[in-house]
Order: structure tokens, then C-alpha cells, then sequence
């Protein structure tokens, strides 16, 4: 194949456009985050005045001191933290039980379960009738609002599948032989041997449930069970930073502005996801494909 | 005779069943998730049929037939909400559709592997940001003293600054903007994972023949990925009532109401906001028939036309 690439002038101008675009791209897809970020350090007060594109002009830490010191961001951040590990874990662990019992070809019923899960892809019930099972089931205004309905995905249940199916019958004979049960042949064998794909969806819901504000803004009224997205969406959307701002404690400096505060807010939130990703992409590409060829 | 071996069947069967009791268990056990979080809100659907009120049953509400169906009919809202809903999504399809298969195409063309690998790390954080965060990023650089304005009144494009959310002429273009900007490098990794499982042979072949690079995308890479645009194809359109609800959310504002205004939203305000539930229940359920309409028939016509289909 090497052999072959003599560079003809058309291509080398093709190649010289294309990463000239593909730049562009990634210019376009940093900047704004950039300009969030650099805002956020700059001086309240003085971002008002607009005009600060690359570097903060009045470097301070000020806003984010007065984010880490508002009781009200840190008890959601709290939330956030514990729902996104909890969720995660019974979620993965939850939906993965469910399709290494399905995958098993000698199960009984098997097809019908399929088909009561490939029916939910398709068909709901709409937001007004879930709201009542909600209410009905006392979920309202609980932590479990944010684990339990969403332990599981049918979804993410087929992409299990297609990976178990990849799994080496022999280690489960092994297993078997052994005298193992049947869940504990899941949770001795398949989970350790399947860790990719439990990376991946792992991830996934993951950042589902750190980014989720909706599950705060209608089913929870109780500000302390409240997630930070919740609680930045109504500073960000509905504008109501003013109210944030009233509420900090005396000792916070006066260049702090609402915008300030909201920025700083943003970065605090979304730090960890950006700090994340890069190391757990390797597994989600792959994880990615199987679910995709799957369709 | 035959009862007897019906009844030994059933007794083999049975013990299969006792067998393989924690198999069944895992199994059954999702299948209740299911039925409470999935069916029972599919039954909750015939309150769209009943008058319904927050403090009875839904058993106990007086059925009233279509009549909530006729109401949305005459709603004077319905207008704009059907036109926003399937402008905004016709808009996305058109635009948002093609671009990332342009997107892998062309990232596909990169000789470097590092480069490559760099472009699309970045292209996809996006995604991870919550549309929290966005609504929040695109505030800020929509906002009088924002860098929008200030490079458009640099230009002497305009006047003076705008306030673009609260102008109804300019919502559907940041909607459509702030989804690509957000989805364009991860609903690229499908393709570009197709991409990857064509056979290198054909491009061998081709360069032999004397193929040029775009003869080659046209010719061996567009053709090699055409299911997977077609499955993607079908989910697309089977989801083109489906306005993003969180991006709505985060973007709509009572100024800017009469373009954002979408049969998700629509349903969330009526329902949730005015109590209205039967009402909105009829509205939801429009929706889901429609879209469900919408995946059949975009399945039909594909699997007519070249063979692929989701079933």
C-alpha cells in the first residue's frame, strides 16, 4: 500500500483543504467552551464590559470561591455525585443480569421477553401517564426517583447481548462443573470477562445521569434532593442567579456578578465529564460499534 | 393418550423451568421493570379518552370518547406548534442528517493517524455537555456584549446588538446551529466505524484502475456504508416529532414562544404546568401514532427501495 502513495499535486491540495476544514471544525467545537472558561476566571465585575476572547484580562478565582461556598450548590453537587455512582451501578449491574439471563438460549419464554422489550423501543405511554405512575409509585420527591426508573434500558440490553454472545460457552461449562448457580456464573464470570462493554454503558448512563436535569425539575420539589444540573438550569434558563446571588453568605466579594456566578457554576459542573472521557473513550468506540451494528 | 404425553410435556417442562430458577428470576425480574415502567404508563393512556382529574383514579374518571382529540383540533395553538415541531425537525433531518456522513467522509481522508484520532476526540466532547450547559454557553455568546454581536457588528453587518433569544426570527437557526455543533462528531463514529470495516482490497483495486480520491469516496466508501445510512435513515425519520425536549427547554423563553413552541413542550405545559392531563395525554398520544406511522413508513419505502430495513 505504501508503495503505491506517490503524492500527485491534486492530492496534495486536497490533502492541505481538508485538514485546513478539519481544523476549522475543531476550532469551532473548543472556542465556546474556551470562552466559558476564560470569562469564568476573568474578574466579575469587569466581564461585564464584554471583549474577553482568549485570556482572562483581571484573572480571579473569586466567582468559583463563591460557588464552592454557597451551601446550596454543594448539597446539589452532592446529589449529583451520589446518583451518578448509585444509578450507574445498579443500572449497569441491573440491565446486564437481565440480558445475560436472556442471551441464555435454553431459556424458557425467551422470545416472548424479547418481544414485551422490543415493544417498549417503539411505543410509551407519554410524559402525562408516566408522571402518574411516578406519583402513584411515591417516587415523588425521593432519591430512588433517580435509580430506580432508570435501572434499566432495553437498549443498552441488546448491546449486552451482542457481546455476551462473543463470551466462550466453555468458561460458563467451567463454572457449571464447579457447581456454580446460574447468577453466580454471572457475576463470577461474565462481569470480569465483560468488562468493555461495562465500561461503555457504564459511561453512557454515566453521563445520563450527571447531565439529567429534567428528573430534578418535575419530580422533586425538595431543594435538597435536587441535582446540580436542576439546580443550574434554573439559574441559567429562568434567570433567577439574582436570587443565587442574594443568597450567599455576606463574606463574598461585590465584583461577583450573577454572570459570574453562572459561568463559574458551568465549569465546576462540567469539569469532571471533561476530565473523564479521555481515558474511558478507548472502551466506547468499541462498545459504540457493537450497539450500532446491532441498529 | 394425548393428554397423558400433553401432561408429561408439561411436567418436563416445568422441571426445565425449576432448572433453570435463577435464570428465570434474572429474566423476570426485567420483565417486571418493564411492565411497571413501560406498560402501565401505556395503559395510562386511556385517560386521554376519560376526564381525568389529579384526584381520582383513573378507573373512577367518566369516559368522554375524542373529545380531547376534537379540542386539539380547534386549539388555537395547534398552528404554530405543528409548524415549529415539523420545521424545526424537517430542518434537522436536511441539514443534520448529511453532514456527519460529510463529516466522516472527509475525517476519513486524514493521512495521519494521531490527527485524526485528535480531530475526533474533540469533535465528540460536545456530546458529553448537558444542554444545561449549552443554553448556558450559547447565552453567553448571544448576549448583547457577546462575541456574536460584536464580530457581526464588526463586519457592519448589523446595526446594533440583538437579542437573539428573544426573538422569535432566530430560534429555529440556533436550534439547528447548537445540534450540530453538539452532535455533528459523535453521530460520525457510527459511519466512521463502518468506514473501518470496508475491505482495503476494493481502494487497492481502484487505485490500479487509476481511481482519484473522490472516486474512490464515491464509488467504494459511499456504497460500503449505505445500510448504515439507511438504518440511521429510517431512525431519523421515525423521530421527527421528537424535538429535542431538553434543548427546547433550555432555549425557550416566553419572548420567543410562537417558534419554540413544540408538541413536547406543548404537552409538558398543558399537562404539567395547567393540570390539563387528559388533554395533553391526547396530544402525547397524537404524537406517538404519528410517529409510529412514520417509522413503518420509512421502513416500507427503504426496504422497497434497496433491500435494507430495520425489520
Amino acid at each position: 500500500m505504501f508503495a503505491f502513495k506517490r503524492q500527485s499535486a491534486s492530492d496534495a491540495v486536497f490533502d492541505m483543504i481538508n485538514n485546513f476544514v478539519m481544523l476549522c471544525i475543531c476550532f469551532m467545537t473548543l472556542y465556546p467552551i474556551w470562552y466559558v472558561v476564560v470569562n469564568a476566571f476573568n474578574d466579575g465585575a469587569d466581564a461585564m464590559r464584554g471583549g474577553i476572547y482568549w485570556w482572562p484580562r483581571q484573572f480571579s478565582l473569586e466567582s468559583f470561591r463563591a460557588v464552592f461556598s454557597s451551601s446550596g450548590i454543594m448539597t446539589a453537587m452532592g446529589v449529583t455525585v451520589a446518583k451518578t455512582v448509585i444509578g450507574t451501578v445498579v443500572h449497569v449491574f441491573f440491565t446486564a443480569m437481565v440480558a445475560y439471563a436472556v442471551s441464555r438460549r435454553e431459556l424458557i419464554g425467551r422470545k416472548l421477553y424479547m418481544i414485551i422489550g422490543t415493544i417498549t423501543m417503539f411505543f410509551g405511554g407519554g410524559l402525562i401517564p408516566y408522571y402518574l405512575l411516578i406519583r402513584d409509585l411515591g417516587l415523588l420527591d425521593s432519591f430512588l426517583v433517580y435509580i430506580i426508573p432508570a435501572m434499566f434500558s432495553f437498549f443498552d440490553l441488546i448491546i449486552f447481548l451482542s457481546f455476551f454472545r462473543e463470551i466462550p460457552e466453555a468458561l460458563e461449562e467451567a463454572a457449571k462443573i464447579d457447581g456454580a448457580h446460574d447468577f453466580r456464573i454471572f457475576y463470577s464470570v461474565i462481569i470480569p470477562s465483560s468488562m468493555p462493554v461495562i465500561a461503555t454503558i457504564g459511561l453512557f448512563h454515566g453521563v445520563y445521569q450527571w447531565n439529567d436535569y429534567f428528573t430534578g425539575m418535575i419530580y422533586i420539589n425538595n431543594t435538597d434532593l435536587q441535582p446540580i444540573q436542576t439546580f443550574l438550569f434554573r439559574v441559567v434558563a429562568q434567570s433567577s442567579s439574582n436570587q443565587m446571588l442574594a443568597s450567599m453568605p455576606s463574606g463574598v466579594a461585590v465584583t461577583v456578578t450573577s454572570q459570574s456566578l453562572k459561568l463559574a457554576t458551568m465549569v465546576v459542573t462540567t469539569a469532571p465529564i471533561v476530565f473523564v472521557y479521555p481515558f474511558l473513550q478507548k472502551y466506547f468506540v468499541k462498545g459504540f460499534m457493537l450497539g450500532a451494528i446491532k441498529g | 393418550m394425548s393428554s397423558i404425553s400433553s401432561s408429561e410435556k408439561r411436567r418436563t417442562r416445568f422441571k426445565k423451568f425449576y432448572g433453570q430458577r435463577y435464570l428465570q428470576v434474572m429474566a423476570l425480574l426485567g420483565v417486571a421493570w418493564m411492565i411497571v415502567f413501560n406498560y402501565i404508563p401505556m395503559y395510562g393512556i386511556i385517560i386521554a379518552f376519560k376526564e381525568f382529574d389529579i384526584i381520582s383514579s383513573i378507573s373512577a374518571a367518566p369516559w368522554v370518547g375524542f373529545e380531547h382529540f376534537k379540542a386539539f383540533l380547534e386549539d388555537e395553538n395547534l398552528p404554530y406548534v405543528i409548524k415549529n415541531t415539523l420545521g424545526m425537525s424537517i430542518l434537522k433531518l436536511v441539514i443534520g442528517f448529511p453532514l456527519p456522513i460529510l463529516f466522516a467522509l472527509f475525517l476519513n481522508e486524514i493521512r495521519s493517524a494521531f490527527f485524526k484520532k485528535s480531530i475526533q476526540t474533540i469533535s465528540y466532547l460536545p456530546h458529553f455537555l448537558s444542554w444545561v450547559i449549552l443554553g448556558g454557553i450559547m447565552a453567553t455568546w448571544l448576549a448583547d456584549v457577546g462575541i456574536v454581536n460584536k464580530i457581526l457588528m464588526a463586519l457592519h453587518l448589523i446595526e446594533e446588538p440583538i437579542t437573539y433569544l428573544a426573538e422569535p426570527d432566530h430560534f429555529w437557526t440556533i436550534i439547528i446551529t447548537s445540534d450540530i455543533w453538539k452532535e455533528l462528531g459523535w453521530s460520525a463514529i457510527i459511519y466512521l466505524a463502518a468506514i473501518s470495516s470496508v475491505s482495503p482490497e476494493y481502494y487497492e483495486a481502484a487505485t490500479i484502475d487509476g481511481a482519484g480520491r473522490f472516486q474512490k469516496i464515491w464509488n467504494i466508501t459511499l456504497p460500503s456504508i449505505k445500510g448504515t445510512i439507511t438504518i440511521l435513515f429510517i431512525l431519523a425519520v421515525s423521530g421527527l416529532l421528537n424535538s429535542n425536549f431538553d434543548q427546547i427547554l433550555v432555549l425557550r423563553n416566553s419572548l420567543n414562544e410562537t417558534s419554540s413552541n413544540v408538541i413536547d413542550y406543548y404537552v409538558y405545559q398543558t399537562g404539567l404546568l395547567s393540570g390539563r392531563y387528559s388533554y395533553a395525554t391526547a396530544v402525547g398520544l397524537i404524537k406517538s401514532v404519528i410517529a409510529l406511522m412514520l417509522l413503518l413508513g420509512a421502513n416500507y419505502v427503504t426496504k422497497k427501495l434497496n433491500n435494507t430495513s430495520l425489520f
